[in-house]
């Protein structure tokens, strides 16, 4: 039988459009407009899972965002999703939902077994054992961790797309209950732009779900007009189905929302989940409340819910979770829920905890045959996957204990009311301050800190007439503060046949002896918390609230203790014997509810996960089977394989090919930073170590750059273009920072001199041309006079190559005859592809970093990054020739002559040759004092590049050496990972044309 | 009593009800021979330590809040000692050999759990760097393994290694691991309190007094207390202590946030940490995906920081594992870091004779607990630091020996 | 996440800027001339008070500006923004 539990009329589902779904294997027909936990429920299934640490059976609490039990694994594949709330998933076809945290099955779980050795595992058990012997904590943890987790993670990628949209309004109003739809007319109406986001398919809220009457008139009918106005309004945006999430500081919200969950078919089109990221310069929180469970023994049985719940799944879905029916309660409001369900065809019992009773509500019950038991309290179920029967027994109030006959009552549903709690997570998010309220038993909202308003029963308002006229002028008012024209007040009628008038927290329930003797009073249901755990905590010392929190995890669930935290708090009072204000609370933190990982990451994921930087002759490099390397954002070509040729194999060809003939390499990824003002040289002599002021036009020089405390961060050479005019270069992964740190000086320190900063990076496009070859290559494509005599070494010319303005600094990073040719970026690949043509005859090469880095340490040149490390100075780096001793001031400086870096044993930049002539050493492998058979071994140095030479036949590295200058020509030892020693020669660091000739033909 | 399963079969018996009080709540006494100031793990590791290894038998420990209340109950639990200076992998190494015992040691289970730990490298440049820090570790006498790309994968199921920036490889320690934080907390103050250590809670330092350039007492917010040494481990607080005793820090604080998912099965079993692609990942014994990246740059003692440094903690974790997209990140919080410009901590001697400070751990301090707590103990008991803290000192900053360990990172090139 | 006052641009999102530690911290005139402990504090002591904190910020994905923001470190609050080279704002004592 389908659909058993559907009350013959009613609810607002569509009856015609049945919709098929698979829960645990079994199919089932549930209808549109169903959540999965009403079509369950309308099904007559209960029992949906296993609770985390006991596996007791699990069903249904609530119906909505709150839901701790009711949490299943929906989808398959990769996209199963675990920890999902069916009160919350709107059913759609083909719909397929598990029940987590058990094996084999949900209705026979082997973990169970947790529940009858529970006796000893209370909170904290885990602190308390496992120690011993050490060595094995390993092994206890992997049988604890496979019982922990809850639902299970996909194990493929996620084939979802998720967005992010950036949003600015005048106010955000959080919550379309009633208080948020008026606040939203009220805005809406003066004209302002309002964002009103709900979490829900529908807009209402609670009073989709009860009767209530506007003016004497059908509540339900006025709710729609006000709907259809706001959807007509063009200032006002609704955003359903949208979860404000995170609540930042000066109004920044981040919200979810579902944007095809629910759809049948998967979309191409549309994103799974959109994510919001809201600045208002207004936010009115009207979130509403939760009700509040009480605390009983064995209040966790599937067939026990919340009296809103059964209240929503009776009118909103026409499901009837129960035929024989007790409401527990402490107020008069869940007696509308009595009435509700007696209408439908229950039969119903109330369980009241108080003794005095409103006597038009003790009329209507005996006109609708409900015996209510005053002043009596739920003690004990019963019910092994269901609740079946309970136990009341009799409060003396005075004495604080139960008195006189149990009474047992047999009946399929509990439903439960303990009152409500604002849900003041948000508020408190945006560092709202709460205070305890003594009438309604709970925390409100007192001190606003944002540009913020908090009304309706989200600030502990319960009453309709009031909530509606406040409502609305709330938002009115904000619209004033923003400067919008006032509109007209109006005034509603509005009445509930019951009105919500207070409750208590019912501690006193839990007498201390009723508590620890083995019965569970669950507090928090998803972490397994129960009442004799929090005892247990307060009798240990846990008792501050962060720590009872901690020590017995409770409010710690996916629901973040939406359900648990006011009874946790209300019981260390009682306990305390304290006021509840005195206990305090935790703080609670975003997210609101869980929110995806991928929504967070939104398109910021695969490609996207950050920017490539491409140069302008990139395709080429991509055509031409570049292997590439990314330094930084850039991809920067590795190497050029051809044939089948392996890294090593390349990159001998390449740096032959450079220093025998002509090499090719797209360098446009170096920084350039173009320096223009009459104090130009002025800043460069503070910002290098050396000196400026003499550099003619035409020129180029290498410097350092030192932070204060002397160590160096970046190099490069800066050419002189003109009177005031420097074209300075960095290193690749560098450019950013030394353009920020140009920045810094000029804009923070000294704001006198008159110098401009332009990062040119991307506007020229670099193509260094090295090699004996390069000059008669160059020489048949450009107007500008390459002879030695009139463009030697260290100098710069502008004029034409391959038709095109270019700028040739003669530099040279390989210790070859080079050319550094700049073009305007756009015509980089033009003029690298008329090179590659006209080259041909020298064999002309284009080499990667691999080739470049080979090249340069067999000259010793340093790679700042490479051979330095942030902890280096020039000195270090045997540069002392670099270092001015005649300016009376640069940037680091003053920190040469501290003690630690005028220190004689300092690690200084020395050459190794291993004796081998074969081993290549690793680089970043170490030398030490004395090769032991093992560690420790004290260490001297370490491998900072390390190649093949295939210039030279043999393998080079440099190393920063321990006092290394006066080890020259001394034997080291390099102990390997493996066990292998390798035994080198201390050297100089330039291993190629020690005297520099081949730069300078 | 003692914990052990024995006593807690036992005490399932009477329904754990006569579970004695983990630590009470005693009163400020008059007068202290060593005052510790910040009830952090480090502060009653170090009380602890001051009581056991040293005799001292008067200490207090004086904590503003909740004990574990700051970093110690905020970080994500990781625990390493591969670092690349002699100076950082002494320190951090002394604490992992004092982590392997501490469950034992304290009677309380602080569950370490040495399920190894990868520093991704996804270029060449962070290849070098894990080589040269591996290298480094393993003549120390750390346990150290460089892996390359296909290990990587082999080692760390659903791993992207073919990302924006690919996998590399991986530094490997498999000492390394995490543990439970509050447990650490919990576990020092109940010895501590077993050797007669006061925990006093709630009680927030408000004055030192000095008199000819000595510490005498305190001012406290539960009255004020006449002392004959005090240590300062004030964590999220450091420069607030110092300027109240006259002196100040090379330290900033900055909000540093975490995050974890909801609770999954088991998915990850080792600690996952980039530098490059910025992220560092574990799962945690109750199956939630402990989450963090980098701090804000911003000075802030809000414990609350902004929300694109959530952002750039979950691209890159999806980067990473893909599979993760799906999960749901169930709760954020932040804590204060103090972090000073060597990345490096400062133990040791201030200018107020008797009066010793422990700070500036920056973002990795839970990691070296006991071993700060155990050197520092020392230094206060001696009145000079021991060979491990002696490099830690703020007379670095002056001489320029620092110990770098955030420049060794490097620059790529 | 703030909302940072540009004193070149205007109001922008915090994601705009970058902080950059404590201002007003003048660069020695005579670096040579002071001791190694007064070079030390130039370069890295700080005040880092649990209250006003006067700050370099940048506008990078902006006008690339320098300039000072006065702020709460306890609330967050910007308290005022203003140009490099204008004076220190007063601290109130409310």
């Amino acid at each position: 039988m389908s659909n058993q539990n559907r009350t013959i009329y009613g609810g607002k589902v569509n009856r015609e459009k049945p919709i098929n779904f698979v829960f645990n294997g079994k199919s089932y027909i549930g209808y549109q407009g169903d959540t999965l936990a009403s079509a369950l429920l309308a099904n007559d299934v209960h029992l949906i899972g296993r609770s985390f640490k006991y596996h007791r059976a699990r069903g249904i609490l609530t119906a909505g965002s709150e839901e701790p039990n009711a949490i299943v694994q929906l989808g398959l594949g990769a996209r199963t999703e675990p920890n999902i709330r069916a009160t919350e998933v709107e059913l759609y076809e083909g719909l397929e939902a598990s029940s987590q945290n058990c094996w084999p099955s949900v209705n026979f779980d082997i973990g169970a077994m947790n529940n009858f050795l529970s006796r000893i595992f209370p909170a904290g058990f885990y602190y308390k054992t496992f120690k011993w012997p050490p060595s094995m904590w390993l092994f206890y943890e992997h049988f604890i961790r496979k019982a922990a987790g809850l639902g299970q993670s996909p194990t493929a990628k996620n084939p979802d797309r998720y967005e992010q949209k950036f949003y600015y309004t005048d106010i955000t109003i959080v919550g379309g209950g009633i208080s948020g739809l008026l606040a939203a007319l009220g805005a809406g109406r003066s004209g302002c732009k309002v964002l009103l986001i709900d979490e829900n398919p529908e807009l209402g809220g609670y009073l989709l779900d009860y009767n209530f009457s506007i003016n004497e008139k059908d509540g339900k009918k006025w709710l729609k007009k006000i709907i259809e106005e706001l959807d007509g309004l063009a200032n006002v945006t609704i955003l359903k189905r949208t979860t404000a999430m995170g609540y930042y500081d000066y109004n920044y919200l981040t919200a979810l929302e579902k944007v095809t969950n629910h759809h049948v078919e998967f979309s191409n089109t549309l994103p799974r989940e959109r994510y919001w990221r809201i600045r208002s310069k207004k936010v009115i929180l009207a979130q509403g409340a939760f009700e509040r469970p009480l605390v009983f023994a064995d209040n966790d049985r599937p067939g026990i819910m919340m009296a809103s719940a059964g209240q929503k799944y009776l009118s909103r879905y026409g499901v009837l979770p129960g035929k024989s029916v007790v409401l527990f309660t402490n107020n008069d409001h869940a007696y509308l829920t009595a009435f509700e369900f007696v209408e439908k065809g229950a039969k119903v019992t109330v369980v009241d905890t108080r003794d005095l009773l409103n006597a038009r509500i003790s009329e209507k019950c005996k006109l609708l045959n409900i015996k209510v038991f005053k002043s009596y309290s739920v003690i004990k179920t019963y019910g092994d996957k269901k609740v079946n029967r309970i136990e009341i027994q009799q409060v003396d109030k005075n004495q604080n204990q139960l008195t006189g006959e149990v009474e047992n009552i047999h009946t399929d549903c509990v439903l439960m009311s303990g009152g409500w709690n604002p849900a003041v997570q948000l508020f408190s998010q945006s560092r709202g301050k709460l205070k305890y309220d003594l009438k309604i038993n709970t925390f409100v909202p007192d001190k606003i800190i944002e540009n913020q308003k908090i009304i309706g029963s989200n600030n502990g308002q319960f009453n309709l007439q009031e909530n509606l006229n406040e409502s609305f002028e709330a938002g009115i008012a904000a619209a004033n503060e923003l400067n919008f024209n006032s509109v007209e007040k109006v005034n509603w009628t509005g009445k509930e046949e019951i009105e919500f008038t207070h409750s208590d927290v019912e501690p006193y329930m839990l007498g201390k002896k009723k508590v620890t003797k083995g019965s569970k009073h669950f507090i928090d249901f998803q972490n397994d918390v129960t009442a004799a755990d929090i005892f247990l905590a307060q009798r240990e010392g846990y008792i501050s609230v962060e720590h009872t929190k901690r020590y017995t995890t409770t409010g710690m669930g996916t629901d973040q203790g939406k359900t648990s935290n006011v009874n946790a708090l209300a019981l260390m009072s009682h306990i305390h014997n304290k006021p509840v204000d005195e206990i305090g609370h935790t703080t609670f933190r975003p997210p609101y509810a869980p929110q995806t990982i991928g929504a967070i990451a939104g398109r910021s994921v695969d490609k996207l996960f950050d920017p490539v930087r491409k140069t302008s002759i990139h395709e080429w490099h991509v055509e031409n089977k570049a292997v590439f390397e990314d330094v930084g954002q850039w991809k920067r070509p590795y190497y050029f394989p051809q044939n089948k040729e392996d890294i090593h194999q390349a990159v001998k060809r390449e740096c032959l090919a450079v220093r025998n003939s002509l090499g090719i390499l797209d360098a446009s990824t170096l920084g350039k930073i173009d320096l223009q003002g009459p104090d130009a040289a002025k800043f460069l002599n503070m910002i290098y170590t050396n000196a400026w002021s003499k550099l003619e036009i035409g020129s180029c020089r290498y410097g350092l750059m030192c932070n204060e405390h002397g160590m160096i961060f970046d190099d490069g050479v800066t050419s002189r273009l003109g009177e005031n005019h420097y074209h300075m270069t960095t290193t690749t992964g560098g450019a950013a920072r030394v353009m920020s740190w140009l920045e810094e000086f000029l804009q923070t320190e000294w704001l006198d001199m008159k110098v401009f900063c332009t990062s040119v990076t991307e506007q020229w496009a670099v193509l260094s041309i090295s090699g004996p070859n390069s000059r008669k290559f160059l020489e048949d494509l450009t107007n500008i006079d390459l002879s030695k005599e009139n463009f030697p070494f260290m100098k710069f010319r502008e004029g034409e190559v391959c038709g095109v303005k270019a700028r040739i600094f003669r530099i040279s990073f390989t210790g070859e005859l080079s050319y550094e040719v700049n073009v305007p970026a756009r015509y980089g690949r033009y003029v690298w592809e008329k090179f590659m043509e006209h080259g041909k005859k020298y064999n002309i090469t284009p080499y990667g970093t691999e080739t470049m880095h080979v090249l340069r340490a067999e000259k010793g040149f340093i790679i700042v990054g490479q051979d330095t490390d942030g902890s280096v100075t020039p000195s270090d780096m045997n540069m002392d020739w670099i270092v001015s001793k005649k300016k009376e001031d640069f940037l680091g400086k003053r920190s040469y002559t501290r003690s630690d870096t005028v220190r004689h044993d300092r690690k200084k930049f020395v050459g190794l040759l291993v004796n081998d002539k074969k081993t290549i050493l690793p680089e970043g492998s170490h030398i030490v004092e004395k090769a032991l058979k093992q560690p420790p071994m004290k260490m001297l140095g370490h491998i900072t590049s390390s190649y093949y030479s295939p210039t030279l036949g043999y393998p080079i590295a440099l190393a920063m050496l321990k006092d290394g200058i006066s080890k020259m020509g001394e034997q080291v030892v390099v102990p390997l990972m493996n066990g292998k020693i390798i035994e080198a020669t201390v050297t100089d660091t330039i291993f190629y044309d020690k005297e520099g000739k081949r730069n300078n033909e | 009593m003692k914990y052990s399963l024995y006593n807690l079969v036992k005490n399932s018996f009477s329904y754990h009800e006569n579970w004695e009080k983990a630590w009470s709540s005693p009163d400020l006494k008059p007068e202290y021979d060593v005052v510790i100031v910040g009830g952090g793990g480090h502060g009653l590791g170090t009380a602890y330590y001051l009581a056991k290894e040293f005799g001292v038998k008067n200490i207090a420990v004086l904590e503003k809040g909740w004990i574990g209340g700051g970093n110690t109950g905020r970080n994500t639990t990781i625990i390493r000692s591969n670092y690349l200076w002699d100076e950082s992998a002494a320190l951090y190494n002394h604490a992992v050999n004092l982590w392997e015992g501490l469950s034992s040691e304290l009677n309380f289970n602080v569950m370490f759990s040495q399920r190894g730990l990868f520093h991704l490298a996804h270029s060449v440049h962070d290849m070098q760097e894990i080589t040269r820090r591996g290298y480094s570790n393993y003549l120390n006498g750390i346990d150290a393994e460089i892996l390359n790309q296909d290990q990587v994968a082999k080692k760390i199921p659903h791993i992207n290694v073919n990302g924006r920036y690919p996998v590399l490889g991986a530094l490997l320690q498999r000492r390394a691991g995490t543990a439970r934080h509050d447990a650490v907390a919990w576990g020092y103050a109940r010895a501590a309190e077993n050797l007669g250590v006061d925990i006093i809670q709630n009680c927030e330092v408000k004055g030192i007094d000095i008199s000819n350039g000595k510490v005498v007492g305190l001012q406290t917010t539960k009255g004020s207390v006449k002392v004959d040494k005090v240590g300062l481990v004030p964590a999220g607080h450091s420069s607030v202590l110092a300027n109240m005793a006259g002196f100040s820090l090379p330290i900033n604080s900055v909000p540093l946030q975490a995050l974890v998912s909801e609770p999954v099965k088991p998915i990850l079993d080792c600690v996952i940490m980039s530098n490059s692609v910025h992220v560092y990942v574990s799962q945690s014994d109750k199956g939630e995906l402990v989450v963090g990246a980098g701090s804000d740059a911003y000075n802030s003692y809000s414990q609350r920081g902004s929300f694109d440094m959530i952002e750039h903690m979950m691209a890159p974790l999806v980067e990473l594992f893909p599979i993760f997209s799906r999960l749901k990140m169930l709760r954020s919080w932040g804590g204060i870091v103090d972090v000073t410009p060597d990345r490096s901590p400062i133990i040791g001697k201030t200018p107020v004779k008797d009066l010793f400070i422990n700070c500036g751990w920056g973002t990795g301090g839970f990691k070296a607990t006991p071993g700060s707590a155990h050197v520092f103990a020392e230094t206060v008991f001696r009145g000079e630091p021991n060979d491990i803290a002696a490099p830690f000192s703020l007379e670095r900053h002056f001489s320029g020996a620092l110990v770098d360990e955030a420049a060794a990172a490097a620059v790529a090139h | 996440m703030f909302i940072i006052n540009c004193p070149y641009c205007g109001e922008r999102d915090q994601t705009e800027f970058t902080c950059h530690g404590e201002a007003h911290i003048a660069r020695p005139d005579n670096p040579s001339e002071i001791s190694d402990e007064e070079w030390g504090r130039y370069l890295f002591f700080r005040e880092n008070p649990k209250g006003t904190h006067f700050e370099r910020w940048t506008h990078d994905h902006g006008c690339r500006r320098w300039f000072n923001v006065m702020r709460d470190t306890v609330t967050d609050q910007i308290i005022k923004t203003y140009k490099m080279g204008e004076a220190k704002p007063e601290i109130s004592n409310e």
